[in-house]
């Protein structure tokens, strides 16, 4: 095994998902190491700490539901080829199924009221919903979400490419027009409405089985802060979604779908037939927003529908063409880069205007990039929102993010997957050049 | 249909396919039988691979049937007429580019597998053994196609001769009892000519499976084919044996114009 790893003797081997022994251990180690830091082990917790500053389990937290609407995503474009920007209004139906099925407070759907009353003050009986336990709302988040893609798939699979692209644009528009003209349902539009809780019950006992939202000792071992526990649900969820998207696409109806992406008509003369298996990767991928949009409603507590407008489809699209489009790991790589991203730069920003005072090449950078005060005139402001010309923080994210994208467009159409697999290659002929 | 032994496999009756104000196939009829090479021979825009379109349902022609087994299937959907034990392969070759060798095999058994969607994701039981077992009959024919050194290439990668070869194992692969070759050894040199005509009667002797063959190599056609039907402009103009086909002077005139026709008739007589 070790002379020879790709020496296989069994077709199992073949189609594994780690075909080599480095490649389960590093798994391991890269898994080892997210639980150690969540744990918050001194040495391992400042890594992320260094790129993400103090609350980073918060944006990493945030990013896993949006990893498996990620790995969504990739079935239907990726895989599949059908490139559609509806994506979010999936995961808004997969949010609102969640917090009618599981969203606190009695009297049932009709006692819903806006988070607002007249007076324009914020009103707290406005909680509505079944209040049913999570083992309910999750599933049917995605059941939902799945059925609805069922119901506007006929339509979608007539056209293609650019045609469908913006046929789904129209998805994401209809959300958003039904979240304003049912606020007693969507919520406020700004502030949204009260999002059941990542909490394990039975039924609608009073304590939870399981409760994710409150610190605590764990199984009378371990004493976990509630973000900490948070994360690690979050991160078994995008461990069994990752597994099942994976399977899927290693197997029939993976291969069907990607023929279909390649050449729908030798495809159906092969006999995979084309609607059949359009309809079902829509339903598919939305079956997974629908889970990642009820986990990202229920981890951040307040989303409302503008949160599900066509800014986060095109988040997706921005994934799978940074990550690289049909690959499981150029999904994963794609979710991190995009997400983390703005945290990276926002962590990098701030290190900087610590740095202003100071001397040497850091300190120089600083001066030149930063404007901390009224006198100086650095490209980017470290207020939020800044008068005159500076950019702030915010838009300086957004300006790194644009340059990235159009940057990995033009140098490496694969993506971050393709970086790796140039990397990989050259180590595995190492020292030979071929 | 009284016997079923006397049945053939495949019988195109009258079938005319128009597109707006052309007529690419008028009124051609033929029939199949089981375990027999049956080619279609004419010259460019004779309307050979529309009758293979119209044949997978691709194009529904406006006159004639077509009968698989003495039952019609006109009218039904590309991917039932597959499933029913019609494969083709394509002039311009139509495989799954990204995919790998193997997973282009591997979708050419779609039809012989069963396992869906949810039992796919969960991958155990029953739809990992499947996968497994179907892997192994895609080996058999890699095997058969000496494509081993290729499994694992994205299929865009490979040479076109190579490429042709995948594209036969992918129908193949499909087991089916009638196999459309379009054109396959369009654009090859003697050796690679040589290799499919040897993979082309391997097929028809060891597997047993019935095929038509579109051609424009005649050394190959004339060689191969047990019957061959000859086309010009979607007339059916000739159908006999080679040596029926070679003499006939309509097809002559048609290859070589219909004065050559004179001359040839007259240096035969």
């Amino acid at each position: 095994m070790y002379r020879r790893p790709l020496l296989r003797t069994q077709y199992e081997q073949d189609a594994a998902i780690f075909p080599t022994w480095f490649q389960k251990v590093a798994l391991g180690l890269v898994i080892l190491f997210f639980v150690l830091a969540t744990l918050g082990a001194p040495g391992i917790e400042a890594v992320p700490k260094k790129f993400l500053g103090n609350t980073w389990i918060d944006p990493v937290s945030n990013m896993m539901p949006l990893l498996i609407a990620a790995l969504g995503f990739n079935i239907l474009v990726g895989v599949a080829g059908q490139v559609s920007l509806g994506h979010a209004f999936f995961m808004g139906t997969g949010a609102y199924t969640a917090v009618t099925l599981g969203g606190g407070g009695d009297g049932g759907i009709k006692a819903c009221v806006p988070w607002h009353d007249e007076l324009g003050l914020l009103e707290e009986a406005g909680q509505c919903g079944l209040g049913l336990p999570m083992w309910i709302w999750l599933p049917l988040a995605g059941i939902v979400a799945a059925i609805i893609g069922l119901l506007v798939a006929p339509a979608a699979v007539k056209v293609r490419g650019l045609y469908l692209a913006i046929a789904t644009v129209g998805l994401v528009f209809i959300g958003l027009h039904l979240g304003r003209t049912f606020p007693e349902f969507a919520g406020d539009f700004e502030s949204g409405r009260r999002w059941p809780k990542l909490q394990f019950r039975i039924w609608k006992e009073e304590t939870p089985l399981v409760d994710f939202t409150e610190d605590g000792q764990w199984f009378g071992l371990i004493h976990l802060a509630e973000e900490q526990k948070q994360l690690f649900l979050l991160m078994t969820f995008v461990g069994i979604f990752a597994l099942m998207s994976k399977n899927l696409i290693r197997s029939r109806t993976g291969r069907a779908l990607q023929a279909i992406r390649d050449r729908d008509i030798a495809a159906e003369v092969m006999g995979v037939p084309e609607f059949k298996y359009k309809r079902l990767a829509f339903a598919i991928s939305s079956f997974y927003a629908g889970i990642g949009g009820a986990l990202f409603a229920s981890y951040l507590g307040r989303v409302s529908p503008v949160d599900f407008s066509l800014i986060l489809s095109v988040d997706f699209v921005a994934i799978l063409l940074i990550g690289g489009a049909g690959t499981m790991a150029g999904t994963v790589l794609g979710t991190v880069f995009v997400e983390l991203l703005p945290e990276v730069v926002e962590t990098f920003t701030e290190w900087l205007s610590d740095q202003l005072d100071g001397s040497g090449p850091a300190s120089w950078l600083a001066n030149v990039l930063l404007t901390s005060g009224s006198g100086d005139f650095g490209a980017i402001a470290t207020a939020a929102a800044a008068p005159g010309w500076p950019m702030s923080v915010h838009m300086w994210n957004f300006a790194i993010f644009g340059v990235l994208i159009v940057v990995f467009m033009i140098f490496e159409p694969l993506g971050l997957f393709g970086i790796w697999l140039r990397i990989r290659n050259y180590w595995k002929s190492w020292p030979f050049s071929y | 249909m009284s016997d079923s032994n006397t049945t053939p496999l495949l019988e195109v009756d009258n079938i005319t396919l128009r597109f707006g104000g052309v007529t690419a196939i008028n009124d051609v009829s033929f029939k199949v039988n089981d375990g027999e090479l049956f080619s279609i021979i004419g010259p460019n825009g004779a309307g050979k691979t529309s009758i293979f379109n119209t044949i997978s349902q691709v194009y529904r022609p406006q006159e004639g049937d077509i009968r698989w087994k003495g039952d019609s299937i006109m009218g039904i959907r590309p991917d039932a007429v597959a499933r029913m034990g019609i494969a083709r392969t394509f002039q311009n070759i139509e495989l799954f580019a990204q995919m790998t060798v193997i997973d282009n095999l591997l979708t050419g058994r779609h039809i012989r597998m069963t396992n869906s969607w949810l039992a796919g994701s969960i991958w155990l039981g029953n739809a990992k053994r499947e996968e497994m077992e179907n892997r192994r009959r895609v080996e058999d024919i890699i095997d058969f196609l000496e494509i081993e050194q290729w499994r694992k290439h994205p299929v865009a990668l490979l040479p076109y001769g190579f490429q042709k070869r995948v594209e036969l194992g992918r129908a193949l692969a499909m087991e089916p009892e009638l196999l459309l070759l379009d054109e396959p050894v369009a654009g090859m040199n003697l050796e690679e000519t040589e290799d499919m005509a040897r993979f082309i009667l391997d097929i028809q002797r060891e597997l047993g499976i019935a095929m038509i063959l579109v051609e424009h190599d005649m050394g190959l056609v004339m060689d191969l084919a047990d019957r061959i039907m000859v086309l010009d402009f979607g007339q059916q103009i000739s159908e006999g044996t080679p040596a029926e086909v070679q003499s006939d002077p309509a097809v002559i005139s048609a290859y070589l114009g219909s004065e050559m026709a004179q001359v040839s008739q007259d240096t035969s007589q």
